[in-house]
């Protein structure tokens, strides 16, 4: 046998002679450790999520949105009716680095088709809204320019909406009733998932110009067309910040706001979502995974209090081994990697738990999981440095122990 | 082999002084092999734990082989231990939860000599090449000291010590396990020292030290 792996064999026999309080010695640091990467891998996946939720939209997108204004102390989101499609012209025109500006206007309304119906939310877009968000169909075309200009009472349903009203029927060319109008199922959407900004999935696209035909939309003291929101896209990454400082100080100046007061819209470039998004959620993730470690550092504990009973217990052994001429790091070795070889085997298992449990969590369906190699490879290397840590003390005792005294010990 | 000048050795009791050896003077040869007698509280034990590189001496010289043991740390003790001294105890101090043959090779393992093959000589040199694999537990008495004279001998020390290899053994196992000593000695010319109670087993020995009060003491004085 090689010489080096000589206390690891002597290691391995000692925990296999003591199969269960070798067992529950490393309890704590299954647990432990299994707590840890289950609890990553819960925030690391929600993390995902969210960041491909955002990346979903599209790319280089800018939102303006209103409201944001502060009333008595609450700050309100979104709320108020400030942007108008004139503000949208005036981005357009006004500012450089933007590939798409696309104002769009939202509404809760009565859908009916045959003899379904449903209350959903129908969005009044330009033909931009579609590129900037990447949208593709499964059937039938998107909305034109040219349907657009002349306000035609085309729509485009999201798959959910799709399946709700005509079930497995092919919809394109039927008329639906939106509110008191009548429009004509175009195009059905490719299903995109969740985004930040909703799902697409549960949408009705509609020309915004059909829409302020058809439906009374609200105007501005000044007598605007409101919107709801504008996206918009730049023209490169790098731009991005740029755009978003020029855009802010137009809206400043079109909304007659002082310096220093609050702006009545916000203005947020999809890379700060994410960012700010990722930021929070790897700070939750930190917050998870400093709890679990909180019974790592419990079970290392346990590890420490159970070596040291160990090491009471096989004093007479350790008395034999240095009557032979053991010396004392030999002694203090064979305990340290008997501890490491403990917590080893114990965050192995713990991996194999955790890993285990973000399987289920993901099975499940309500949140998804994401194990990454660096969380494993952290767990383990945290369950051989609690066994060095944790047993250096009883194993330095052992170390020392007087021979002659240890062969007396019954 | 072994030269003992003026050892003294005291244990502090708490305030009082313990001069438990009190100037022992002892000179044995490579090859023999003598036996230790004296009361309880002699001090015969911790004259051979002194032998034996466990204790140092308060005072006093030891030479082992040629060479000053006295003055040295413990972690040179403890290489001197591995190399150069076999223990054979009264209770024989084998790990319960090792092998016949895994207890001996532990033996080699301390002295750097791990040598499976050899193990496995000594151990049928004491008579139990079919018991190599049985734990402890599963032998009796004699044969678990049988394993510890193999464990012994394995590294091939240049001294045996023994403390009462016979105490825990009935006469018939004392007898046959002195049978097997004293045929190594005269076989391997093993220098063999052991303390014992037992005039019948002193006699296989060729020469008998008896220590009193701390000093070594004419047979009369006993």
């Amino acid at each position: 046998m090689k010489k080096w792996l000589e206390p690891l064999a002597t290691a391995w026999v000692s925990v296999a002679t003591h199969k269960l309080r070798s067992f529950l010695t490393i309890l704590g640091v299954v647990i432990g450790v299994g707590a840890v990467i289950t609890l990553m891998s819960i925030g690391k996946g929600t993390e995902a999520t969210i960041v491909s939720r955002i990346q979903n939209l599209g790319s280089n997108l800018i939102f303006v949105q209103p409201g944001f204004f502060t009333q008595g102390g609450v700050r309100g989101f979104g709320s108020a009716n400030t942007l108008t499609m004139e503000d949208a012209t005036a981005i357009a025109q006004q500012v450089d680095g933007v590939s798409i500006v696309a104002p769009y206007y939202q509404s809760n309304l009565q859908v009916v088709a045959g003899s379904q119906n449903m209350r959903t939310r129908v969005t009044g877009i330009t033909p931009d809204y579609q590129q900037a968000l990447n949208l593709q169909t499964t059937e039938g075309d998107l909305i034109s320019q040219f349907q657009y200009d002349r306000a035609m009472r085309v729509a485009v349903l999201g798959p959910n909406v799709k399946n709700t009203l005509f079930g497995q029927d092919d919809p394109v060319g039927q008329p639906i009733r939106i509110g008191n109008a009548t429009f004509y199922v175009m195009a059905i959407l490719q299903s995109k998932g969740a985004t930040i900004m909703g799902s697409t999935d549960d949408a009705i696209l509609i020309p915004l110009t059909a829409m302020q035909q058809a439906f009374a939309q609200p105007r501005t003291a000044s007598g605007g067309h409101v919107v709801s929101s504008i996206i918009i896209q730049s023209t490169d990454a790098q731009y991005t910040t740029l755009v978003t400082n020029e855009i802010t100080s137009l809206l400043q100046q079109r909304h007659n706001i002082a310096a220093g007061a609050d702006n009545d819209f916000t203005v947020s470039s999809q890379d700060q979502l994410t960012s700010t998004l990722a930021e929070a959620m790897n700070s939750m993730t930190l917050l998870l995974g400093a709890i679990a470690a909180i019974s790592l550092l419990v079970g290392g504990i346990g590890v420490m209090n159970i070596m040291l009973v160990s090491v009471v217990e096989r004093t007479r052994e350790i008395g034999i081994r240095k009557a032979l001429g053991a010396r004392e790091r030999d002694i203090w070795g064979q305990f340290l990697i008997e501890a490491a070889f403990l917590t080893f085997s114990g965050g192995v298992i713990g991996i194999g738990l955790g890993w285990g449990a973000a399987t289920l969590v993901t099975r499940s369906g309500a949140i998804t999981t994401l194990v990454s190699p660096d969380i494993v490879l952290l767990a383990a290397s945290v369950s051989v440095a609690i066994g060095l840590f944790f047993g250096f003390y009883p194993a330095w005792q052992a170390s020392r122990l007087n021979p002659i005294e240890a062969l007396r010990s019954e | 082999m072994i030269q003992l000048q003026d050892i003294v050795k005291v244990y502090l009791l708490g305030k009082r002084q313990l001069e438990v050896l009190r100037g022992i003077n002892l000179s044995i040869e490579k090859g023999e092999m003598v036996a230790i007698m004296g009361a309880s509280g002699s001090g015969k034990t911790t004259l051979l734990n002194i032998i034996g590189c466990l204790d140092k001496p308060t005072s006093g010289t030891y030479y082992l082989d040629g060479k000053e043991v006295s003055r040295l740390s413990n972690r040179e003790l403890a290489g001197i231990r591995g190399q150069k001294i076999g223990f054979i105890f009264q209770t024989f101090n084998l790990l319960s939860y090792m092998s016949a043959l895994a207890n001996v090779e532990l033996g080699q393992r301390y002295a750097d000599k791990r040598n499976s093959h050899r193990a496995f000589e000594a151990l049928e040199k004491v008579g139990l090449a079919d018991r190599i694999h049985h734990r402890p537990s599963e032998l009796s008495g004699g044969e678990q000291q049988r394993v510890a004279i193999a464990r012994a001998i394995s590294k091939d020390p240049a001294l045996i010590l023994a403390d009462e290899p016979t105490g825990n053994l009935d006469s018939h196992s004392g007898e046959e396990l002195m049978g097997i000593l004293s045929g190594l000695h005269k076989e391997r010319g093993l220098t063999l020292l052991m303390v014992t109670h037992d005039p019948k087993i002193a006699r296989y020995c060729q020469r008998t030290i008896y220590v009193k009060d701390g000093l070594i003491v004419n047979e009369d004085a006993i």
